[in-house]
């Protein structure tokens, strides 16, 4: 799932200090999850913005909620009558859903209230570390299930690099190196030999360097609508 | 092997001979006069010289300038090239530039992350990896195509050469497959890293003979001086994929300060001297890192001096 984590209360506060009726606006999904914008989250910043406001002698009216998914027009459209209501909107959902929030209610001031970092795991609570780099062409069937564009630091097709020790990356020693985890994988898979053949070039267009990209699943637009879907 | 472009490091290694190579690091500033006073330095002991791509992520003048100006001083330039920094276009383009002022050694890097360096806030760009640049410029002079399949009315005459390190890890086997791996791709002569840990490198080099690799590519071990015991330490825990054994490390410290250099000096002789009897090598590259005018010594003492006229 998206990981984010919250942005420094100072940061917020800089953003709204001069609007009165604040809507603290959550995310019931990813993060919920990394507990950075669920309702939890948005209770916590609503509190804490009310005792700047009172502390700082203003007239305030901060309100807190959170919906299925910011993601989806269906849910946003939910929160009409509280985003109208306000003078701003924190946004506590990852980019994505800030983004379709702000293009909904266009007319409304909206801040991020979280910084979204990556797609992760749990590792453990509240570690959450990157797996996958969304580069559209998935590889892991042959690199053991192990990415090498998320997990290695040079995203090398040809890993590992001169740097790799002890199963660390030159980065860092606390980075495991991803090549390393992949040549161990692939050694337990009596898949070594995979070594001794070079990996040609990757086509990065259809990662983010081929410009913002867009699915359009024509199997789905001719589907019945489900619930939740953005074309009901 | 015979020789497949104009390259006179080639042309020695072809003729059975040890090849010599060294390197120098640009300055961080204009000063092109520095490359040239360090190109003097060694001009008349080495074959070959290669020129360093902003090492270790810090920003200094460009490979490509450095080596036309080798070039023009009658020294026969190895342009080194990360991936780290410029895309396939960039780097097709510098590889063409460097080819049409008769540039034909290059040698493929990756490059060290660049959070080592001084920009470590900077994107990085890893559109290729080393290999993937070694098959770039293989494809480039012997099919005359660029990646995208553009036919070139004139290819670029370039000897292709990569790094390895046998110390890095998983472990030496994977090592020597991956210099396997660069080999298929299109290497053909490879400078080590750094050697400190010879029965290991010997381990290594076992593999790429019984793998009929040391046969397919001229394998050039990998040669730094200590200047001091501080500086032994610092490759030691500092520089990832560096080995340096504890006893090399007692050696320094057994002599007075002002006697390190000197001793490390003896010791990287002594090491070519026993490096040179091990099979699969075919020349040594000399890295004095910062120590330029230390190549001649160590070159004569390995008894690789006079080089070879081709
Ligand atoms: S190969 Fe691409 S799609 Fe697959 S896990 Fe890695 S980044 Fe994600
Ligand atoms: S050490 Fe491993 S993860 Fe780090 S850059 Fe090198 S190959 Fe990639």
């Amino acid at each position: 799932m998206i990981k984010a984590t919250p942005k420094p209360l100072e940061e917020i506060i800089n953003y709204v200090k001069d609007f009165n009726k604040i809507l603290v606006a959550g995310c019931d999904g990813c993060v919920t999850v990394c507990e950075a914008g669920g309702m939890k989250e948005a209770k916590v910043l609503g509190s804490a913005l009310r005792l700047y406001f009172t502390q700082a002698g203003k007239d305030h009216e901060v309100v807190e909620t959170t919906v299925t998914r910011q993601c989806d027009k269906e849910y946003l459209a939910e929160l009409k009558d509280m985003v109208e209501n306000a003078d701003a909107v924190v946004s506590i959902a990852c980019g994505c859903g800030i983004q379709y929030l702000t293009e909904m209610y266009n007319d409304k001031i909206v801040f991020p209230g979280v910084d979204t970092h990556f797609m992760g795991i749990n590792a453990d609570r509240g570690i959450f570390e990157e797996r996958c780099a969304g580069c559209g062409q998935c590889v892991l069937a042959s690199t053991g299930g192990i990415c090498p564009i998320a997990r290695c630091s040079k995203r090398m097709l040809n890993g590992p690099c001169g740097g790799s020790e002890a199963g660390k990356c030159e980065i860092s020693k606390d980075t495991p190196c991803g090549w390393h985890l992949i040549y161990e994988r692939l050694e337990k898979l009596g898949q070594v030999d995979r070594f001794t053949q070079p990996v040609d070039p990757k086509n990065w267009r259809t990662s983010r360097d081929g410009g913002p990209r867009v699915i359009i699943r024509e199997d789905l637009r001719k589907a019945e609508p489900q619930h939740g879907s953005a074309h009901s | 092997m015979e020789p497949k472009t104009p390259s006179r490091l080639e042309k020695i290694m072809a003729a059975g001979q040890l090849g010599v190579t060294s390197e120098v690091g640009p300055p961080r500033g204009a000063d092109g006069a520095e490359i040239e006073h360090k190109g003097h330095l060694i001009k008349d002991y080495v074959d070959a010289v290669n020129v360093t791509d902003n090492q270790t992520s810090v920003v200094r003048l460009c490979s490509l300038a450095s080596c036309i100006r080798l070039k023009q001083m009658g020294i026969d330039p190895v342009l080194q090239m990360t991936t780290r920094d410029r895309n396939r276009i960039a780097m097709q383009s510098d590889i063409l530039g460097a080819a049409s002022f008769g540039i034909h050694n290059m040698l493929c890097l990756t490059g060290d992350h660049q959070t080592f360096g001084d920009h470590p806030m900077s994107a990085n760009v890893f559109d290729l990896d080393s290999v993937q640049l070694i098959q770039t410029v293989k494809m480039m002079r012997d099919e005359g195509k660029l990646l995208s399949g553009f036919e070139m009315k004139v290819r670029p005459q370039i000897f292709i050469g990569a790094a390895e390190n046998p110390f890095a890890g998983p472990n030496v086997e994977l090592r020597a497959l991956r210099l396997g791996k660069k080999i298929a791709a299109g290497a053909e002569f490879i400078q080590t890293q750094c050697i400190y840990n010879i029965p290991k490198f010997k381990e290594w080099m076992k593999i790429a003979v019984d793998k009929g690799y040391a046969e397919k590519a001229y394998i050039m071990a990998g040669i730094t001086p200590f200047k001091s015991l501080g500086m032994a330490r610092y490759m030691k825990t500092k520089v990832p994929g560096m080995d340096v054994p504890d006893n090399l490390i007692d050696r320094l410290k057994g002599v007075p300060k002002e006697k390190q250099a000197d001793e490390g000096i003896k010791m990287a002789i002594e090491m070519m001297q026993e490096l040179k009897e091990v099979p699969g090598v075919r020349g040594f590259h000399i890295m004095a890192i910062e120590w330029e005018e230390k190549v001649p010594e160590l070159v004569k003492g390995a008894g690789l001096y006079p080089r070879p006229q081709v």
